[in-house]
């Protein structure tokens, strides 16, 4: 899901799954990442960097069988992502399973490998849903920002998805690069009849930590940005258009309550079958993280030491432990808290409340006040020599 | 956005939107991208019977027969015009 926002940002009316201190309830949302294979090259995409040394893809057998047990545990969103899942030539497959399960099931791509008959094809194996991603709303930057030149072919995809009658969200993620065409991009949305349009300020995971000195935008930017889409909201957003602007977190005094709440309503199975409470955990040491290959999602879901890890409050440090908003935001983002602090039990460092505050503006704001430094895109090539030269599949 | 919803009129589930029961819940919830909401028993009766077809006065005399006793109308107009105006029902006359 190199292109997508966080799932706390996309599911308005989504419930908690679980009380604290109690079992945990259903896996409502199911991120499936089929694969980490794209044709697109985007310095922002939240992959692992190393992702070219990740392991074998489950086959179709394998995703059926992932699907079947999530639903069982009552899981009802599902989310087909990867990298590209228009990849995976059994992508129609497993739609027509998600459907017969009930499902909803959500496909998040960026149209490159999609054409009108196979638009067609997910739409007669029951897809509900088409999220397509635009990296800017112009062509030269879009196919610059991309590594490949797909703008026009996304805009006949977009057209092509209301064509077929499916309810669509456009997402852009926003950086300092395109912050300033977020009013040409809520345009683009509204001439493409979107449903809901995603501006998702990067978060900074995978590759995007890699760019951060190149891509986190000014205050300044942020501010205007900001002004700019609610300008459109209230003026020209036409009847129908929801929007969600998301704001980043690290700009603010409070860390987002993320996922939220580790292991409370969302599983990712990785293209390789580990199963993980959110899609950059992979990262994070010292903790054994399940895959289904050897385990069932049952298992996964409720006895696995990767998901209670942080499950509820017991694992807090002062001062999330005896906080009094611990509820509203479950101690912020456990990885966020391991990439800025080196502790992944830390208080989230975003949050005013964390004696290591400070780190939020040395690594992350001031990242802003970098000048020069060029884009790392995203490419086999780029993935081997960041992680020492291992991996060889693409 | 905010009109009375009318007795004649024949609310339908919106483009996109799934209703269905959840068994892990124990409760009807409405799907739809990316999101989704749980329902109230009341508010799973009620757009349960939303079927494009039944006009809001069927609905209603429907209800009373499952809920004998009951006076529903109002209560039912009201979560008709809320759930349209959350973009759940598309309301036609």
């Amino acid at each position: 899901m190199a292109e997508s926002a966080p799932p706390a940002v996309a599911q308005p009316g989504l419930q908690p799954g679980s009380q604290p201190g109690s079992q945990p309830g259903p896996p409502l949302w199911l991120l499936a990442e089929l694969t980490y294979k794209c044709p697109l090259q985007c310095p922002y995409c939240s992959n692992p960097v190393d992702y070219t040394a990740i392991g074998r893809e489950l086959d179709t057998d394998e995703w059926l069988r992932v699907l079947r047990e999530a639903r069982a545990l009552g899981a009802t969103q599902l989310g087909f992502s990867g990298g590209e899942p228009l990849l995976r030539r059994d992508l129609e497959t497993l739609v027509g399973e998600a459907r017969g399960l009930g499902y909803y099931s959500n496909l998040i791509t960026s149209g490159v490998g999609m054409d009108d008959g196979r638009v067609a094809a997910l739409r007669e194996a029951g897809l509900d849903h088409i999220q397509v991603s635009f990296q800017a709303s112009s062509a030269e930057l879009n196919d610059w920002l991309a590594g490949t030149a797909s703008f026009e072919h996304k805009l006949e995809m977009a057209r092509a998805v209301k064509r077929h009658g499916y309810p669509m969200v456009l997402c852009f993620v926003i950086h300092r690069e395109n912050i300033e065409q977020v009013e040409s991009m809520l345009e683009l949305a509204a001439q493409l009849e979107a449903d809901y349009v995603e501006l998702a300020t990067t978060q900074y995971y995978g590759w995007a930590w890699v760019n951060r000195g190149a891509l986190m935008p000014t205050r300044e930017q942020l501010v205007a940005a900001e002004a700019a889409a609610n300008r459109f909201r209230q003026q020209r957003a036409p009847a129908g258009m929801k929007i969600y602007y998301v704001i980043p977190d690290y700009a603010e005094d409070r860390p987002k309550p993320c996922m939220n709440g580790w292991g409370s309503l969302f599983a990712v199975v990785a293209p390789d079958g580990l199963a993980l409470p959110c899609h950059a955990a992979r990262q994070l040491p010292g903790i054994d993280f399940p895959s289904v290959r050897e385990h069932d999602m049952a298992h996964i879901w409720r006895d696995s030491d990767g998901f209670n890890r942080f499950r509820g409050f017991d694992w807090m440090q002062e001062p999330c432990r005896s906080c009094d908003e611990r509820e509203k935001d479950f101690g912020g983002c456990r990885c966020q808290a391991w990439m800025l602090t080196g502790d992944a039990a830390a208080t989230d460092p975003v949050c005013g409340k964390s004696p290591r505050h400070a780190l939020v503006d040395e690594q992350l704001l001031r990242a802003a006040e970098v000048v020069e430094q060029p884009l790392v895109f995203r490419n086999p090539q780029n993935a081997r020599r960041l992680s020492g030269g291992i991996g060889d599949s693409d | 956005m905010s009109a009375a919803v009318q007795l004649a009129d024949c609310p339908a589930l919106a483009p996109g939107y799934r209703f269905q029961w959840e068994p892990a819940q124990q409760a009807h919830v409405l799907l739809y991208p990316e999101g989704m909401v749980t329902l109230s028993g009341s508010a799973g009766e009620i757009l349960k019977r939303c079927d494009g077809q039944r006009d809001v006065e069927a609905i209603c005399r429907d209800l009373e027969t499952a809920f004998p006793g009951a006076d529903l109308r109002g209560d039912v107009l009201e979560f008709l015009a809320d759930a349209r105006d959350r973009g759940w029902l598309h309301i036609d006359g």
